[in-house]
């Protein structure tokens, strides 16, 4: 099986890897860069555990091939925070409790964040339906819609 | 990756550096060569080994695939590794095709839609496909690109079986074309699923309707239907129907009837043959009824 030299983007810094035909961007982060926060759940595009931004826009990490994204810039969860200071979408969700398990919650971070960037003002229905491609099998999705409600109106501030 | 989710089989990747060269390799790898949009569809049922590939064919960076074109005199092109996404949102197709944009929003989930593509929905010719309904009733033509060239594949005559199309080892569709809508038109899909949003359908009803002085109704309704047959479904007698006399809540219930007695579904996982049945009428019913409001305005 061939191996491709990619050159990319993550979290502002610029990688050169060698990944073979069959590796996803998830498995290329997590593997190749130690980028651990990105969750393997699915496989398979349905829970959204693996949700990166990829060009400004989210996408299920498990369904692109790491061989793609030559040129691509990349931003996971550890790059939503800048200069120690947490996004507030972060912030909200450790406040409103969004947490338990937290194995969804990387997605849902980054989720979340896209969301806000083409939307800033969403409305309750608007974050349920950004946010059905990120399953969470402890909050009851309550607390984590609360914590978008509450980013959105503090960056409105 | 050490877990129980199966890891992408081998196989190579391949990035043509033109659609001849992606056409040619792909007619001499029949059976173990795919050219691949978004992915979305095709890597689940390779990590489930359903679909044995050698290479893959990344054909998204070749010309004009990206591309979305509008002309008020030609139409629409959408090139064929445009994300669903971009579809939805770009100004021109909401103001001139909404119903695409509706449907294409209905599929699975944002993050997925980031990639997945019109065309790709298309080509897959699951009679599920949520795109597949509005690109059959506002006539949608195919360009595909094959060792002979390029050429024009109508949709109405694309399907021909579950996964089962017209297209022949080394094609490869680059885009797919719409033409100017009739004015005053008015369209609607209805997807009923498992649960309100992102699940595949158990019916799909998509609806299209504009003023049409040459039939009796003065209306010419066109409808497709997912999920209920081996291939997204057009019921004829329905149709009929609608144009052939005045509407009326009566004439949208007999239609609604003869799209039931059509529709030929299976029992699945998703739900049984009779309730499919049951509610093509249902939602067909509904589906007219609304769109046929939104025509008389």
């Amino acid at each position: 099986m061939a191996y491709h030299r990619i050159v990319l983007t993550v979290n502002g810094t610029k990688e050169q890897v060698d990944v073979p035909s069959n590796m996803t961007l998830l498995r290329m982060l997590r593997e190749k860069l130690a980028l651990t926060g990105t969750k393997n759940g699915c496989a398979a595009g349905e829970c959204g555990a693996c949700t990166v931004m990829m060009n400004g826009e989210p996408v299920n990490s498990c369904m692109v091939l790491a061989a793609e994204c030559d040129g691509a810039e990349i931003v996971t969860v550890e790059g939503l925070a800048t200069d120690r200071q947490l996004d507030p979408i972060q912030t909200m969700m450790m406040e409103t409790g969004g947490v338990q398990c937290g194995f969804c919650t990387p997605g849902i971070l980054i989720t979340a964040r896209a969301l806000l960037d083409r939307n800033p003002n969403p409305s309750e229905a608007e974050i349920r339906e950004a946010l059905v491609g990120n399953l969470c099998r402890c909050t009851g999705y309550f607390r984590i819609i609360d914590a978008v409600k509450k980013a959105a109106h503090a960056e409105a501030r | 990756m050490n877990n129980s989710h199966p890891a992408l089989p081998e196989f190579d990747y391949l990035t043509p550096t033109s659609l001849m060269e992606a056409s040619q390799f792909l007619a001499g790898h029949p059976s173990d060569a795919r050219a691949f949009m978004g992915g979305t569809d095709c890597f689940v049922r390779m990590r489930d080994g359903l679909l044995p590939m050698k290479t893959m064919v990344d054909v998204k960076p070749l010309d004009g695939m990206n591309e979305i074109r509008f002309d008020s005199a030609k139409g629409l092109t959408i090139g064929a590794a445009v994300p669903m996404n971009a579809v939805a949102k770009h100004p021109e197709i909401r103001k001139n095709y909404p119903l695409l944009a509706q449907a294409a929003e209905t599929v699975a989930s944002y993050q997925l839609r980031s990639r997945a593509t019109i065309c790709g929905n298309i080509c897959n010719a699951s009679p599920a496909g949520d795109t597949i309904g509005a690109s059959l009733v506002m006539n949608g033509v195919l360009t595909v690109h094959g060792v002979g060239g390029f050429r024009q594949e109508p949709l109405s005559k694309f399907f021909l079986g579950p996964g089962k199309t017209v297209l022949i080892p080394g094609d490869i569709v680059t885009a797919i074309n719409f033409p100017i809508l009739p004015a005053k038109s008015a369209g609607k899909y209805r997807k009923l699923g498992r649960n309100t949003l992102s699940d595949l359908s158990i019916v799909g009803v998509t609806v299209f309707g504009f003023p049409d002085k040459d039939t009796a109704s003065g209306f010419r309704f066109k409808l497709a239907l997912a999920s209920v047959a081996p291939v997204p479904f057009v019921p004829v007698k329905a149709e009929e129907i609608l144009a052939g006399s005045t509407i009326s809540a009566e004439s949208i219930k007999s239609a609604s009837e003869a799209a039931m007695d059509s529709v030929t579904p299976i029992d699945d996982i998703r739900g049984s043959a009779r309730y499919r049945k049951l509610m093509v009428r249902n939602l067909v019913n509904d589906t007219v009824t609304e769109v046929w409001k939104q025509l008389i305005g």
